[in-house]
């Protein structure tokens, strides 16, 4: 695959299609690792890959390129998700998949990034991807690099005080060429997250943080895409998007499970589970 | 020996030459970015901040925010210098440290300053005796404590060459420059004063200076006591440790941190599993600081060229 270009996929039911195939390749990989989590790695799968088709300049071939658009996933617990969409990229070859969470593997647990090249920084330990996407952020614009950085972050991740030290920062630096999502899924290992410890309004508190925020159903492609478009326009401050998402989206049975936040599917659910994103 | 040299100027904070350092590099390199968490006054980064203001980041009393900022700095290929005092440096972000400096392995200087009991009135909240033994643990680490503001000139400059991680300890108070003027810091090479015949004082920071005291106190005794500034703690210089092992018959450790887990630590580590032989470390005692003059505390916590000189007797006397 050549260099990536900004606007590659444009058309929303190829952004579909590919985030069809990232969620059977997500699964896939589970069940041979036996381990890792499912309902987080599903919810934030269209989000990311409108990000990573629809906007992102990069290249599987260098991942390093200077002027390249860079991905934080802060919910590193999503690594699966980050992984399935690298190979679909081209990063690796479709067999590394097969490797997830092993010893020599450079498909961690949690993303590492002297691992795999194309992770910018190791994530993993909640609430730290926002400060280094917004130091990333600093760097680019002290080069005048056009380059955009994108950050998803967990809906119970965002109960760690250093996301709003970060919040705050983005703010004050007005960095506008970062764009943060918010992949809320309503659960978290203990249970909901309203439960666990509320965390609303959410839209309220990065608007009073001073952040631009974009509300949207976080599985429909149009307004994934048309949200990051906005986003792309906003000038003099960070934009955030708050994707309204079912954890487990796309397999029946997954759905607004707590108990399959970090559980891999057996090989009977892993049959069912891709007959019925096949036919979605 | 050439100790006597650069004594007559006068004492130095060690925080003092970096601010001055990184303002110099500053002017050299455009690659370095300052950071800090509301300490810019105390830390001196103020002075890089003041004529470099589009690459200086103050986070606010936000150190976690702070060493990941850092990190996303450094990734987009500057070289940033992470200042604050080093209980909240090393303290407050550990986690962040670890998972973003170095398991990602992220060219990132943290400078520390107001390290150790010297920090003085404050009290054991603000004093770092502990950040060593924090910072020693972490995979990719190297922590340096310079022991003048001449050694912190060639350590501030060298750990801007070196890519990767790096903890550089610094302190609040004025100290009397030790180091030869012409010292060169090699980052894992120990400066060796002398090696003794009798005992062997390795020593870091602020302790250096008093180390040299007491082996000068020693000599009028007729004990040979070697000195030896360990200022790189981590990659430990093995070499210089083994030999100085190999010709006295003791090994003193004097630090201005806990006794557990920082110089002495180390030493004792290596030399256990490499050339046993007797140990005694003068540190903090496991135990808190509290409010008081830098030299006061030093005494109180004893810390002196005489408690050095004491302990390197009385190990003599229990090694025969």
């Amino acid at each position: 695959m050549s260099v990536m270009t900004k606007g590659k996929v444009t058309d929303v039911e190829e952004l579909k299609k590919i985030a069809k195939s990232v969620r059977i390749r997500i699964l896939h990989m589970l069940t041979t690792a036996g381990s890792g989590h499912t309902g987080g790695s599903l919810s934030a799968a269209d989000v990311a890959v409108a990000i990573y088709f629809s906007k992102m300049k990069f290249n599987p071939k260098d991942p390093s390129w200077k002027d390249r658009d860079r991905f934080i996933l802060s919910k590193g617990h999503a690594a699966p998700l980050q992984y399935s969409i690298m190979a679909e990229a081209g990063y690796f070859p479709e067999d590394t998949t097969q490797t997830l969470r092993t010893t020599e593997s450079p498909l961690q647990g949690h993303p590492c990034c002297k691992r795999l090249p194309g992770i910018e920084v190791s994530t993993g330990s909640l609430g730290q991807g926002l400060s280094v996407a917004n130091g990333m952020a600093l760097g680019l614009r002290l080069d005048r690099n056009p380059a955009r950085v994108y950050c998803i972050m967990g809906d119970g991740e965002i109960q760690e005080g250093q996301i709003w030290e970060a919040a705050m920062t983005a703010a004050h630096y007005k960095i506008d060429n970062l764009c943060a999502v918010v992949d809320c899924n309503g659960l978290q290992i203990d249970g909901p997250v309203a439960k666990v410890m509320n965390i609303e309004p959410v839209v309220d508190k990065w608007e009073a943080f001073g952040w631009n925020v974009i509300d949207i159903d976080g599985h429909n492609m149009e307004q994934i895409v048309g949200a990051l478009d906005k986003a792309e326009g906003i000038k003099g401050k960070p934009t955030v998007i708050i994707a309204n998402t079912t954890k487990g989206k796309g397999v029946s049975f997954f759905e607004n499970k707590v108990e399959y936040h970090g559980v891999a599917p057996s090989l009977e659910e892993l049959e069912k589970a891709v007959k019925e994103i096949d036919n979605e | 020996m050439s100790s006597a040299q650069g004594t007559e100027r006068k004492p130095k904070a060690t925080r003092n030459q970096y601010g001055e350092t990184l303002l110099e590099l500053g002017r050299e390199r455009s690659d370095i970015v300052a950071l800090d968490a509301d300490l810019s006054g105390s830390t001196k980064t103020g002075k890089f901040a003041k004529e470099f203001p589009e690459r200086f980041f103050n986070m606010g009393v936000a150190e976690q925010d702070m060493i990941g900022t850092a990190a996303g700095l450094a990734v987009t290929g500057k070289v940033p210098f992470a200042s604050t005092f080093a209980v909240f440096e090393t303290g407050r972000a550990w986690d962040q440290i670890r998972l973003v400096i170095c398991y990602s392995n992220t060219n990132v200087k943290l400078v520390a300053t107001h390290g150790g009991i010297t920090v003085g009135e404050d009290g054991a909240s603000h004093q770092a005796l502990e950040d060593i033994a924090l910072m020693r643990a972490l995979p990719n680490m190297t922590v340096i404590v310079p022991a003048d503001a001449t050694e912190t000139n060639s350590v501030i400059r060298a750990v801007a060459d070196y890519k990767g991680p790096v903890y550089v300890r610094l302190g609040r108070s004025n100290v009397p420059y030790t180091m030869p003027d012409d010292y060169q810091f090699r980052i894992g090479r120990a400066h060796v004063f002398h090696t003794g015949k009798d005992a062997n004082i390795i020593a870091a920071g602020i302790m250096v200076d008093a180390a040299k005291k007491a082996s000068e106190l020693l000599a009028t005794e007729g004990f040979d006591a070697g000195v030896i500034n360990m200022s790189t703690i981590k990659p430990l210089d093995e070499e210089t440790l083994l030999n100085a092992a190999k010709t006295g018959k003791v090994i003193i450790t004097a630090e201005e941190h806990s006794i557990i887990g920082g110089l002495g630590g180390a030493v004792c580590e290596f030399l256990a599993e490499n050339h046993p032989v007797p140990v005694r470390r003068i540190g903090i005692n496991d135990s808190f600081g509290c409010s008081g003059g830098a030299a006061e505390l030093l005494q109180l916590h004893g810390l002196t060229a005489e408690n050095i000189a004491e302990a390197v007797k009385t190990s003599l006397k229990n090694a025969q």
